[in-house]
């Protein structure tokens, strides 16, 4: 594959704190490697940002291989870009033409606050996970693996939902700001395998209520979460949690518990 | 019973509230429209529809009652929903697009909501026998009546586009929210909603033609 340069004019959203306003300022991205991710092409407007005496653009990043949900802006109206199922850091300039000018903002959602430029708050979604995302398990000995039979379809259908790497975009990409695709996914993957089913009911009530309590937007069944999610987590696993909802709610014995409320 | 209130209060249980008068509401144009086919079979017979349907006297004002409320549900429910989902996005996007998920009825669902409601106040205020007198005209006379005037006939036939571009987004949509998503299913369910969608909208849209044509 032939490398070029592409010239870019990128539209970012700069904002310096929390409560300060924020807007859009103009950059040239000027020679740029078709090669370079998107993250790259960032790192070398930041140089020269840097160089001039300016302040950087912050944005997110750990991994840089599409596996911890670090990265995402929404770019051109896209959560990680045009690039389906692809993560931010993962997407190349090679989807981009020269001369394109680009919108880079951050994933917007009240529950999701900006901390500076294109870097958002998610502890909204660790605090959802810590509500129920997990099973209680007692130290000691590992029991044997055998002693519970899961079917692989069960064991395909939980994994497919573990993919989940928590960045956000299914917020981002919802025109209700809702949290559905993730919470669900966070519910599925242990509602689906039997050791998970103990405590199910408890969980779907728990991680509900703190869902509600962050402030997030009511799904309204766009279907824009899995289109955006870089790991393809399908909307059949926020019918499961719908299910396992209402099987909790008007089935067993648990109250949905108040949420602790984020300030 | 707190639990109850508990329960419906939550995102998910808005929704269940929002799905599960919605599917009421289609099982009523189902049955509504099927009545009104009887026009098919010429004045008469469509008076005669109408004539049975009172007959059916405590039953027709429990069903009157039961779809009132219903209503009364969804469009509350969906004025909440309207409003938090607005909130929940304070900063707008500059640039919005889509990835290919939602669609022109999943979008306007508010807005051809709305509409519907209106449109059901015209409709009952033109053709209710709470409102309108039926012992000196019969049901089809009303409708020629009605029809006749051109503002009715337009905006019965646009409200019935409207309703279509609601059912489409509101069928499948039911059945999602109340779980019922299912691998073998759900495709024909995302099919249904489009043919019932036209289904209705022709269905009830070539009611008031007919009825001009027959008169
Ligand atoms: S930086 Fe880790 S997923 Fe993109």
């Amino acid at each position: 594959m032939s490398s070029k340069s592409i010239n870019l004019t990128l539209k970012v959203w700069r904002q310096q704190g929390p409560k300060a306003p924020g807007r859009l300022e103009t950059y040239k991205a000027e020679n740029i490697s078709t090669d370079a991710s998107f993250l790259e092409m960032l790192d070398i407007v930041n140089e020269r940002l840097t160089l001039e005496g300016k302040e950087p653009i912050a944005f997110d990043h750990d991994c840089r291989e599409g596996i911890c949900g670090m990265c995402g802006s929404v770019v051109n109206g896209r959560p990680h870009g045009p690039q389906k199922e692809t993560t931010l850091c993962q997407l190349h300039m090679r989807h981009f033409q020269d001369g394109d000018t680009v919108y880079i903002e951050p994933f917007r959602a009240r529950a999701l606050p900006v901390v500076k430029d294109l870097v958002v708050d998610r502890s909204a979604l660790d605090q959802i996970i810590a509500a129920g995302g997990f099973i209680s398990v007692n130290t000691g000995q590992a029991p044997e693996a055998n002693s519970l039979p899961v079917p692989k379809d069960k064991a395909d259908l939980a994994m497919d939902a573990a993919a989940c790497i928590g960045c956000g975009a299914c917020i981002a990409a919802c025109p209700n700001a809702a949290a559905m695709l993730f919470t669900s996914a966070k519910i599925s993957q242990l509602a689906l395998l039997p050791h998970g089913r103990p405590e199910a009911a408890k969980r779907a009530l728990a991680m509900l209520a703190q869902m509600d309590a962050a402030g997030f937007g009511n799904c309204t069944n766009h279907k824009e979460c899995e289109m955006e999610c870089p790991k393809g987590i399908s909307i059949s696993n926020i019918a499961r949690l719908n299910r396992e909802f209402l099987k909790a709610a008007l089935a067993s014995a648990e109250e949905i518990p108040a949420a602790t409320k984020k300030e | 019973m707190t639990w109850v209130l508990r329960t419906l209060s939550t995102s998910i249980g808005k929704k269940q509230l929002m799905a599960v008068t919605g599917l009421l509401f289609l099982l009523f144009l189902a049955t509504h429209l099927l009545g009104n086919m009887s026009i098919y079979g010429g004045g008469p017979a469509f008076v005669a529809y109408a004539e049975h349907l009172h007959a059916l006297g405590k039953l027709l004002v429990a069903a009157e009652v039961l779809m009132a409320l219903a209503l009364i549900i969804h469009v509350l429910t969906a004025v909440v929903l309207f409003f938090e989902n607005r909130a929940a996005r304070p900063v707008k996007y500059a640039v919005d697009k889509s990835g290919g998920g939602r669609t022109f009825s999943s979008q306007t669902m508010p807005y051809t909501g709305l509409l519907v409601l209106g449109f059901i106040c015209v409709h009952l205020a033109t053709f209710s026998h709470h409102i309108v007198d039926q012992t000196t005209r019969n049901i089809f006379q009303i409708a020629v009546a009605v029809f006749s005037q051109p503002v009715y006939l337009v905006i019965y036939l646009v409200s019935m586009i409207i309703l279509g571009f609601h059912v489409r987004h509101g069928l499948w949509s039911a059945f999602q929210t109340v779980g019922a998503n299912h691998p073998k299913y759900m495709p024909f369910i995302e099919k249904l909603s489009i043919v019932f969608a036209v289904i209705v909208a022709i269905g009830f849209g070539s009611l008031p033609l007919i009825i001009l044509a027959m008169r």
